[in-house]
């Protein structure tokens, strides 16, 4: 077991998946000898040559649809929208095209791109560079959305999503990229399809994924020294969602809070918590409890911000809500 | 391109590939006003030459992707009448399984990556699918038709730079049809030649007549003999016009009657099969035959249609992933 970051681990992923798979390349914006924004993919172009790593103008609806056109042929490419906020500007590559090749063609073609998305807020990075898209594209049917917050988790589900015949979206969390987690030697994909529980507990289950996962984790070892006990569950994948896990922990805790740094109106949260009404209600104790982001674009300064992302102290809140406990912010 | 420069054979088969598609169109035309056929209809009439004439320059292991208007390119690609009937039906046995209808058909076994939905979105597909027969080392080339209405599309513009950039084996056939749905080239754009947008990305940018199957062809092979060279993209602006509205019920009221008498009068399949008969290469029961041979097809690829199963119901919840999981379509 090593010890390596978040971004290390996407790019062990993606390199693993270049060696095993000849058709498997890269493309996208300064991602070549530049190695990325971020440096996920640093390294890459000094060891598959630039026919791999494929360094693009800034076009992102032609690099979206040069992917799907490349993946109709055989191709698996693997594309980094540099901010996710830039997929507005490849739609119709994405929605139009990508997710609706395999329907629209009685299952004749398919369109396995994976789409690399760097969501939310890097700090004090505003409205068109910190948005968490992942609802928009989970309410696509075709497309597969994976959202992981730990590097164990990212190198497994990057390589599920390179591997799989359908497009699939990940969500990397800027924050997250530098984040540092116990990578197995050996990583195997992870099926898509299953939460993880990041934190055992017998009172409240919060539902998260990405960064706000560890916002979760902080809240409920505050709560624990309050003798609130709470189960984090990691979705890590939105579509396909883990009902069963869901339930299972619902059948222990009865409560469900939902975080997410998206904006709460129309959020995957809903989703979640629709899902809890309609297949969980006879485990319901309380009304479902959503701490998201506000429905405001990202400000920029750094108090504004804060204040529209859900951190520790709101998540806290939110689960003392659900237990009838004194609210303190 | 003259005549005596294709073997007789080959030019009839391409005056037969054309009155297949004018055929194809005018039937579906009528079956669809007969009610058989329930969603949009885009008809090529017209612009035969175009698809025939490219068609005619491609070898096997060529990717396409077409438009809205786009059985005409599927026909001359070598498509199944039978089973685009079907698709348009709506019926199992249809190319896409009725999954897709007129705007999105493929055949996969030649290359036809599907007719589109979406102005443009054609355009990087096909890009990309240059892209993949490059790397791939595949001797072949990708053509992307479109009309002049899609080059105002940021992806027409963000595929050529792209293509001419990666020197890409692409052929962008643009259909210029003096017309973007109902509004007149002059009144979308203040390029009179599409051809000249191919100066911006350092690729020939080339006119061809579009109602001259033998003009279109002569520049397509150009054009496939560069790219397998290497040499990279060509635009090709095919001039040509639509003898019916941008779709089947429009009445194209926005079209001076002249100037529609003028491209009539100027019909690529007339115009080509007196053609073959002044220049001796055919004679007219030659011609007649093949008309004849034509509505025998189509006849029996509307029965072919017409009989083939509807879909059930629940299968509408299918196809949504290659590879799925409990629920999917559903929950």
């Amino acid at each position: 077991m090593r010890t390596i970051t978040y971004a290390a681990a996407i790019a062990e992923a993606i390199a693993e998946e270049m060696e095993r798979d000849g058709q498997v390349f890269l493309i996208g914006e300064d991602i070549g000898e530049a190695g990325g924004v971020f440096g996920v993919t640093k390294g890459l172009h000094a060891r598959f040559g630039p026919d791999r790593v494929l360094d693009t103008p800034i076009s992102e609806e032609a690099i979206a649809g040069a992917a799907v056109g490349a993946a109709l042929l055989g191709g698996r490419p693997v594309v980094e929208i540099m901010f996710s906020d830039f997929a507005t500007l490849a739609m119709d590559m994405i929605v139009n095209q990508a997710a609706k090749t395999h329907y629209m063609t009685g299952g004749r073609l398919t369109a396995p791109v994976t789409l690399r998305l760097v969501t939310g807020t890097a700090g004090a990075t505003a409205a068109q560079h910190s948005q968490s898209l992942e609802a928009w594209f989970a309410h696509t049917p075709g497309l597969k959305c994976v959202a992981p917050s730990t590097p164990a988790d990212a190198k497994a589900l990057m390589k599920a999503a390179i591997r799989d015949p359908d497009p699939v979206c990940v969500f990397e969390h800027k924050q997250l990229y530098f984040s540092k987690g116990e990578v197995p030697d050996e990583v195997e994909p992870l099926p898509l399809g299953q939460a993880r529980s990041a934190r055992e507990g017998g009172d409240v289950t919060i539902v998260s994924w990405l960064k706000t996962v560890q916002e979760s984790i902080r809240a409920a070892e505050q709560l624990a020294e309050e003798g609130v006990s709470v189960e984090v569950l990691d979705a890590r994948s939105l579509v396909p969602f883990d009902r069963e896990g869901l339930r299972s922990s619902l059948e222990k805790t009865g409560r469900l809070l939902i975080v997410h740094e998206a904006p709460q109106r129309g959020g995957f949260g809903a989703e979640v918590a629709a899902i809890a009404a309609e297949e969980c209600f006879d485990l319901l104790q309380a009304p479902v409890v959503r701490v998201c982001g506000t429905n405001t674009p990202m400000p920029y300064a750094p108090e504004l911000e804060a204040f529209v992302i859900p951190d520790a102290a709101r998540i806290a809140d939110g689960v003392r809500r659900l237990v009838g406990a004194e609210v303190r912010s | 391109m003259s005549t005596s420069d294709l073997e007789p054979e080959r030019l009839l088969g391409m005056y037969r590939d054309m009155l297949l598609i004018r055929r194809f169109e005018e039937r579906a035309a009528e079956l669809r006003m007969a009610g058989l056929i329930p969603g949009f209809l885009h008809p090529y009439i017209g612009q035969e030459a175009v698809a025939v004439g490219v068609c005619a320059a491609l070898g096997p292991g060529a990717a396409l992707t077409s438009t809205h208007r786009g059985h005409g390119h599927m026909l001359a690609r070598g498509a199944s009448p039978a089973r685009m009937y079907a698709e348009l039906y709506a019926r199992r046995d249809g190319y896409n399984r009725a999954k897709g209808g007129s705007l999105h058909m493929i055949d996969t076994e030649l290359g036809f990556l599907g007719a589109n939905g979406i102005v443009g979105g054609g355009i990087p597909l096909a890009t990309g699918a240059g892209l993949q027969l490059k790397r791939s080392g595949v001797r072949a080339v990708a053509v992307s038709f479109f009309g002049d209405g899609a080059t105002n599309e940021g992806a027409f513009h963000e595929s050529l730079n792209l293509a001419s950039l990666w020197k890409l084996p692409v052929l962008y056939v643009c259909e210029n049809n003096l017309y973007g749905e109902f509004t007149r080239q002059d009144r979308h754009q203040t390029v009179k030649d599409v051809a000249v947008r191919a100066s911006s990305y350092e690729m020939p940018g080339v006119i061809a007549d579009g109602n001259d199957v033998l003009d279109v062809h002569r520049v397509a092979d150009a054009a496939v003999e560069r790219a397998l060279e290497g040499g990279g993209p060509t635009l090709i602006e095919a001039k040509t016009y639509r003898h019916r509205g941008h779709y089947e019920g429009d009445m194209g009221a926005y079209r001076p009657p002249d100037e529609v008498a003028e491209w009539l009068a100027r019909d690529p399949i007339l115009t080509f099969g007196a053609r073959l008969v002044a220049e001796h290469v055919v004679d007219q029961d030659a011609l007649d035959a093949v008309a004849r041979e034509v509505e025998e097809t189509l006849e029996e690829a509307a029965a072919f249609a017409a009989a083939s199963p509807h879909p059930l119901p629940e299968e509408a919840l299918e196809d949504v992933y290659a590879e799925s999981y409990e629920g999917a379509a559903l929950r």
